[in-house]
């Protein structure tokens, strides 16, 4: 009368149920960090560069010089903290950090400007952060390079020639992210990095901790097969992460303005995946180690670092060493990433990523079948007997 | 005679350098308690892993219930219930989940579980405790539920490593009283102990020491061994002087100390009796009493572990 392996699988579902719903700071601790985390870090995390504080020096104080700072002063990207007589101040007032970009207008500005030459404006950043700083170059070139069109195109039209355009002009338009809003950018890769750490570490601990209280040893007795305890454990989780990434999502939009503008059932398929993922390589990770100290180790190691690096998340993957490119696969936050910035952000369909949800698939069912394999092989040497596997 | 439950032959578990089983050889008769008995790092609970399917072994074989333990670990688990040093229950369930549950990792269908329940909580006696949490149990009704839970599936076979650590003398006598009832169900217990005054309630022992059987047989016939001499036991309040002083006599066959008291083997109760309270008077000791005494088991393994030094 030997039962099929799924006929084992209720009784562990149960049992792990009542456990977790007895473990109330653990069950806490699954359903609302993601939010918690989400709503401090989304806050915390903003690369938009506003009121950066600059000094002006005009140098000539004509018309066209004048508009020009006017056009600093009305934007809110800067804020004009002080206006000097002389350039050899600015050092003074950047060392102090009293402005962190200084606009330098050239005496010979308006001249150049309407016979048609380049006049070389002088524009100084602080570099000490090199990410603000750039951006912040950004926005004074844009806002030079219009006042400057403008100019010139006004300066041909009073001379009669009316209509006139200018050669070129690029005119570049921003899709799907039309402010360049950072949140948008970086709310969907906060989901995948918080969802990922908390996945792991909750199910690290469900098997290790069978072998440190010596449960582990009854049960490797018993007929119950390995892939019945490694599913029966699995899909409690599952669930309770479900409604976990839904609350995450939900604040995603209510909090941060991020909605989903494509398929949520599209989307609900590449959760499930990536949240299997997560949580299968919790279960690897609890079967292959002894305690619960070093399960919490490597999963927080296998997690936090390559979630946040190499998941395309803050840096772009294509940047990297061919190497490194390659070990990015084997993070699966990077192709949740991919499936929650096409659905999310983009609206996209399948097309667009289902090899990310191809890959997402394996990585979950591999991590699977490896703890299933581990879990026989070690089964039920807990704490002291292991060493005895090697002899 | 039919066939035994259980037969090892020369079975051996090395890990790395170290020999923790070498070489053992026995058969457990059908039904019998089997007691396995040695110190802390003998090898009893490694024999037992190995039989179990827990441990592969580096040499030898065995068979549990007719099956080879290297071969067919799957078919020995359905035969034989386990119950390890650790009460293996979830602390966080109660004792009917921690019932049900352990009734479903053996594949009980629910009817069977309904009518073995009653059964289990009878025989751990927690009628009307159904619902606690297991945690808050004692150590006494923890065994004995680890105990239900590793018979619920009606094994012919039961292993019990070190079952009695930790729990108190009463719930102790009442754990061999549920050994003795399983045995007379025909189920054969095999049952490892370090507490040597357990070896009594068995009926076949072996005595393992540094991983050698040194010693086997019934617990009568392990003392008849050793009734070859008498044995005088000399309650004093300096029983270490008084170990000091007698083991270097030449008529003293044997010494060593149980409690505020010393064993000591002679040749001849009255003459021995004589020289041991003569000697003593020399060292100002003066025995409480000096009293023949029957050997327990324990005369017989500390003889017999200090013939094999």
């Amino acid at each position: 009368m030997k039962a099929p392996p799924r006929a084992f699988i209720g009784p562990v579902m149960r049992k792990e149920v009542r456990q977790i719903r007895r473990d109330t700071r653990s069950l806490v601790f699954m359903l609302l960090l993601p939010a918690f985390l989400l709503i401090v870090f989304g806050l915390a995390l903003n690369f938009d560069i506003k009121h950066v504080p600059l000094a002006v020096v005009d140098l000539e104080g004509s018309r066209l010089s004048r508009g020009l700072v006017e056009k600093f002063r009305t934007t809110e990207y800067f804020d004009v903290k002080a206006t000097l007589d002389r350039t050899g101040d600015i050092d003074d007032l950047m060392a102090r950090e009293k402005i962190k970009a200084a606009l330098v207008i050239p005496p010979t500005f308006s001249e150049d400007l309407l016979a048609g030459r380049s006049p070389s404006v002088q524009f100084l950043l602080d570099g000490a952060n090199a990410m603000s700083g750039t951006t912040a170059a950004g926005y004074a070139a844009a806002i030079l390079q219009s006042y400057a069109q403008r100019t010139t195109l006004e300066a041909l039209e009073r001379r009669g020639a009316g209509g006139a355009t200018l050669p070129l002009a690029t005119q570049v338009r921003v899709w799907y992210n039309p402010e360049l809003k950072s949140a948008r950018f970086l709310l969907p890769g906060l989901m995948a990095f918080i969802l990922m750490v908390i996945l792991t570490t909750s199910t690290a601990f469900s098997i290790v901790r069978e072998k440190e209280r010596g449960t582990m040893e009854q049960l490797a007795v018993s007929p119950l097969p390995a892939s019945a305890l490694i599913v029966g454990k699995l899909v409690p989780y599952v669930l309770i992460s479900l409604a976990s990434a839904h609350l995450v999502l939900g604040l995603g939009g209510v909090l941060f303005g991020v909605g989903v503008k494509g398929s949520y059932l599209l989307l609900l398929l590449g959760m499930v995946l990536f949240l299997v993922a997560g949580l299968g390589q919790g279960l690897l990770i609890s079967a292959v180690t002894r305690t619960q100290q070093v399960a919490f180790l490597l999963s927080v190691l296998t997690t936090i670092l390559p979630t946040f690096i190499l998941s395309g998340f803050v840096f772009p993957i294509r940047n990297m060493p061919a190497v490194v490119q390659a070990v990015t696969y084997l993070v699966p936050a990077r192709h949740f990433l991919v499936v929650l910035r096409s659905v999310i952000l983009k609206g996209a369909g399948l097309p667009a990523f289902w090899e990310q949800m191809l890959l997402l698939a394996a990585f979950a069912a591999s991590t699977l079948a490896l703890s299933v394999v581990m879990l026989r092989r070690g089964e039920g040497r807990g704490p002291r007997r292991r060493a005895g596997r090697a002899a | 005679m039919p066939e035994p439950s259980i037969v090892v032959r020369s079975l051996t578990k090395r890990f790395g350098g170290f020999t923790a089983v070498d070489a053992v050889s026995f058969d457990v008769r059908r039904g019998a308690i089997f007691g396995f008995l040695g110190a802390n790092g003998a090898g009893k609970s490694t024999t037992i892993r190995m039989l179990c399917g827990l441990l592969d072994p580096t040499s030898g074989t065995a068979t549990v219930g007719g099956f080879d333990v290297g071969r067919e670990p799957e078919r020995i688990k359905r035969v034989i219930g386990y119950m390890s040093q650790k009460f293996s229950l979830y602390e966080d369930l109660t004792v009917l989940e921690n019932i049900r549950f352990f009734g479903g990792v053996y594949g009980l269908p629910s009817k069977v579980l309904q009518a073995r329940l009653p059964w289990v909580l009878e025989l751990a006696g927690l009628n009307g405790r159904e619902r606690s949490l297991t945690r808050t149990l004692s150590a006494g009704w923890k065994q004995r539920l680890a105990l239900g839970c590793a018979v619920l599936h009606e094994p012919e076979i039961v292993f019990l490593d070190e079952p009695t650590g930790g729990v108190d003398p009463a719930s102790r006598r009442r754990f061999w009283e549920l050994i003795n009832g399983l045995s007379e169900r025909g189920v054969t217990v095999f049952v490892t102990t370090h507490y040597l005054d357990e070896a009594e309630y068995c009926n076949d022992i072996r005595l393992i020491h540094a991983g050698r059987i040194v010693a086997g047989g019934g617990p009568r016939e392990l003392k008849a061994e050793i009734i070859r001499h008498p044995i005088l036991e000399v309650a004093t309040d300096r029983p270490v002087d008084a170990l000091e002083v007698l083991r270097r006599e030449p008529w003293v066959l044997e010494t060593s100390i149980f409690g505020a008291a010393l064993h000591v083997g002679v040749a001849d109760e009255a003459e021995g009796r004589r020289l041991i309270l003569a000697r003593l008077a020399r060292e100002g000791i003066v025995p409480d009493r000096v009293d023949r005494i029957v050997p327990s088991l324990e005369d017989v393994f500390i003889r017999k572990i200090e013939e094999q030094a």
